[in-house]
């Protein structure tokens, strides 16, 4: 008699998805209407605090690069739990794409490391398939085995292979690897110092899109787009395509789709495969693109923000997209005078939460409308009595958002139906 | 009806020993095809890590590892994936040792405040994810990850000079101000080094998991509630506040893993305050299959193997082994489980099924009978 994790069917963020339907979808034009609308604010709070860096191009620029890596980690999530294997070993993932990336990378050319990162990730979802779908296990237990394994697995060989012989005359110790060339950048010829000059007028929503528009021109790395590219392919071959029809149906109901004739564990291991190929491409931008060198360490967790960031994202590659571009920009804040620009934004959030509170109030739900009001006063206060928000909260914003976040939309979203369920061959007979 | 089983048992012994063989094979090929002889370092491995020292090292690293290991085996019981074990401990530490260092009350007084007020800062910081979770519906995984992270950045701001940091003389470390010696917990006298006496309370969790699970109607409550949420709500189980209650106790729990390097050992909380023990615990409470003995067995291997590989260092080889078998066990591990398990379920599944026909048969014979 002993129950174990194990034992016991597979966790899943609880089904709140409920009687009311799923969330509404968003045409096109309300999608537009929600960016401008955020642009706005966001032009009003730079007006008003003068923190001109919150729209920047350098803020932008930063923002994109650190969204890209937790973006292709998200994508490697959404793969895997479409097709209804949670992948909470991105992580490991993603520190096999570092490792991988930079040790192809510093040796040859950095596009063969890309290509390694790629791999190595492949091997990581390949095991994470492996244990999933051929034996069973438990999604979350085999997903926290791997990022135990691929940080002890690379650590060793990180010591091995970085601090031996030619690499580390190269400039690699233990920890960390010799620097790779870097992917070249490219800028749009003349958009980007126009956007540049119209920036530095701090006109009122002008300059601010000029700022936000000029970051996405300027000194853009190839392996943005190719993430970018990915994207789009993603939704095409997951959303248009009958191999995508097929593989989203093993994430809602598998004994549906293999009544069907579909393969249903081929079509997991596909998924959690390039799940894994995903992460590690995020891993290898890491190495490759933000750092030029492998660092232990280096992930920070990304992938597990990635994965937050799909769940944000209501699992779908927009939302996601959106989702990475917020923690993104969350985390280039604490790279760039994040104090100042943190401390703007905090009035973004007074008004956020005052416009709630009343909200709730007019609907007359007093506990929830008091609570939101206390919380924006203090903020506030907060706001009025400081003028620059310390180094480590900034370094916790992303973290602090996810929650927010999370905690007011959880309820709206809607999870592929077995997502994280344990499914055998032929169960449903 | 519950018979002994020894057969069950047999599997339940053979699955770890398996993983753990396992993993030794494919460290040996590891450090083979890295061009290192594998068999003498298991041997400078064992030799080392069974020496007298040895033994102090791998109970004292086996404390905390123990009560890690506990902390997630209370949520895993409960399918409940706290991997917010390590902010929890990591930030309870830190308040009990800024505490603890502020005070200077008769030890038998402030040694219980130190952990009591670690254990309420573990519970509240795994609170929130229980709350969130009930009430806004969001998972405990990605909950209590962003709070470990949020931890870490509470204890970097809280640990400056000038707050409740405090700078040593050499101006080199900063530390929460150390505990005095009279809130020192006590020590085994054993030599060369002394066994930390926190082991005591290591046990006595262990007991009162044990007890708890095993033998009240909350654990009852707790295990089926893991088991299947919607058949624990029929039976009239309130599944929101047993969420809630399970991550209190499994962030209290969490409290205490700080306690045994705190009292008997660093006395203060700085930078090289040990980290990552929360995601170690996830790994041995999987290794000890939530149970307390094999929890217990789990956090003495992982010392085990720690000291081992330490030792290698010395000898031409790469401490940075350890990973890779732990890594290994691990993986390998929760795959034989699952295979047990399994087979267990089948085994089970055909006597049941065999007894039918046996029961049917029966019947048919005495019908005829009586026809």
């Amino acid at each position: 008699m002993s129950a174990t994790a194990t034992s016991t069917p597979p966790p899943a963020a609880p089904k709140v998805s409920g009687g009311k339907g799923g969330r509404t979808r968003l045409s096109f034009p309300v999608v537009l209407l929600i960016i401008a609308g955020a642009l706005l604010a966001l032009s009003a709070v730079r007006a008003v605090t003068g923190a001109q860096d919150v729209t920047s191009a350098g803020q932008i620029s930063a923002a994109l690069a650190m969204a890209v890596p937790i973006g292709l980690a998200g994508l490697g999530g959404l793969w895997a739990e479409r097709a209804g294997v949670v992948n909470i070993g991105l992580e490991g993932m993603m520190i096999l794409g570092t490792f991988f990336g930079a040790w192809a990378g510093w040796q040859t050319d950095p596009w063969i490391g890309v290509l390694a990162g790629v791999v190595g990730g492949m091997l990581g979802g390949l095991l994470h398939a492996f244990a999933t779908v051929t034996f069973g296990v438990d999604h979350i237990i085999s997903g926290i085995a791997i990022n135990i394994l691929a940080l002890g697995f690379t650590t060793y060989f990180a010591k091995l292979w970085f601090n031996t012989g030619e690499a580390a005359e190269a400039g690699g110790s233990p920890k960390q690897s010799p620097p790779a060339d870097s992917i070249t950048t490219v800028t749009v010829p003349g958009l980007s110092d126009w956007l540049h000059s119209v920036e530095k007028h701090h006109w009122f929503f002008v300059s601010d899109f000029a700022g936000i528009l000029g970051g996405l021109v300027t000194h853009v790395s190839l392996l943005t787009l190719v993430a970018a590219a990915l994207f789009v392919g993603t939704f095409f071959v997951l959303w248009k395509t009958s191999f995508g029809l097929r593989l989203r149906s093993c994430g809602e109901n598998p004994v549906a789709a293999e009544s069907l004739g579909v393969n249903v564990y081929r079509y997991k291991y596909i998924a959690v495969i390039i799940s894994g190929g995903l992460a590690g491409l995020g891993g290898a931008f890491l190495s490759l693109v933000t750092s030029h060198i492998y660092n232990e360490g280096q992930t920070g967790g990304r992938g597990y923000i990635g994965l937050a960031a799909m769940i944000f994202g209501n699992w779908r590659p927009g939302g996601l997209a959106m989702g990475a571009g917020l923690f993104g920009f969350a985390d280039a804040l604490q790279l760039r005078n994040g104090g100042e620009s943190v401390h703007a934004l905090l009035l973004l959030l007074v008004v956020m939460l005052a416009v709630l509170a009343v909200w709730k109030l007019y609907r007359k739900r007093f506990v929830p409308g008091v609570v939101s009001a206390v919380i924006a006063a203090a903020v506030l206060v907060w706001y009025l009595a400081t003028d620059t928000v310390p180094t480590e909260f900034v370094s916790a914003t992303p973290y602090v958002v996810t929650l927010l976040v999370l905690s007011l939309s959880a309820q709206r979203l809607r999870m592929p139906k077995a997502d994280g369920m344990r499914y055998r061959k032929g169960q449903g007979k | 009806m519950k018979k002994f089983d020894k057969e069950r048992l047999l599997l339940g012994i053979a699955a770890p020993l398996l993983a753990i063989v396992v993993a030794f094979l494919v460290t040996a090929l590891v450090l083979a095809a890295t061009g290192k002889e594998p068999f003498s370092a298991f041997g400078i491995m064992f030799d080392y890590g069974l020496k007298s020292d040895s033994q102090v090292y791998i109970l004292n690293k086996g404390t905390t590892y123990y009560l890690a290991g506990l902390a997630v085996a209370i949520g895993f019981r409960m399918n409940l994936f706290n991997i917010g074990v390590d902010g929890q401990y990591r930030l309870a530490a830190f308040f009990a040792a800024a505490l603890g260092g502020a005070l200077t009350l008769p030890g038998a007084l402030q040694i219980p405040m130190i952990i009591l007020t670690a254990m309420i800062v573990g519970a509240m910081w795994a609170g929130i994810a229980g709350v969130l979770k009930v009430t806004r519906g969001v998972s405990e995984v990605v909950s209590t990850i962003m709070l470990n992270s949020i931890a870490t950045a509470i204890i970097g701001y809280l640990l400056q000079q000038g707050r409740l940091g405090h700078l040593d003389e050499a101006g080199t470390k900063i530390s929460t101000t150390p505990i005095p010696e009279s809130s020192h917990f006590f020590e085994f006298p054993t030599t060369p080094t002394p066994v930390w006496g926190f082991i005591v309370v290591a046990v006595v969790a262990g007991f009162a998991y044990w007890f708890t699970l095993g033998r009240t109607r909350f654990g009852f409550d707790l295990r089926t509630v893991g088991q299947s949420g919607s058949a624990a709500e029929a039976s009239g189980v309130d599944v929101k506040k047993m969420v809630v209650t399970s991550m209190l106790i499994s962030g209290a729990m969490a409290g205490l893993i700080g306690m045994p390097t705190l009292l008997n050992d660093s006395y203060e909380y700085s930078g090289d305050f040990p980290v990552g023990i929360g995601f170690t615990g996830i790994a041995i409470a999987l290794l000890g299959r939530n149970h307390p003995v094999g929890i217990a067995l789990g956090a003495l291997l992982w010392g085990f193997l720690e000291r081992g590989t330490g030792k290698l260092e010395f000898e031409g080889y790469d401490k940075e082994i350890v990973g890779v078998i732990q890594g290994v066990i691990v993986l390998c591990v929760v795959i034989a489980y699952e295979v047990v398990r399994r087979y267990g379920l089948k085994r089970q599944q055909s006597r049941v099924g065999a007894e039918l026909a046996a029961k049917a048969a029966r019947n048919s014979d005495q019908q005829e009978v009586s026809a």
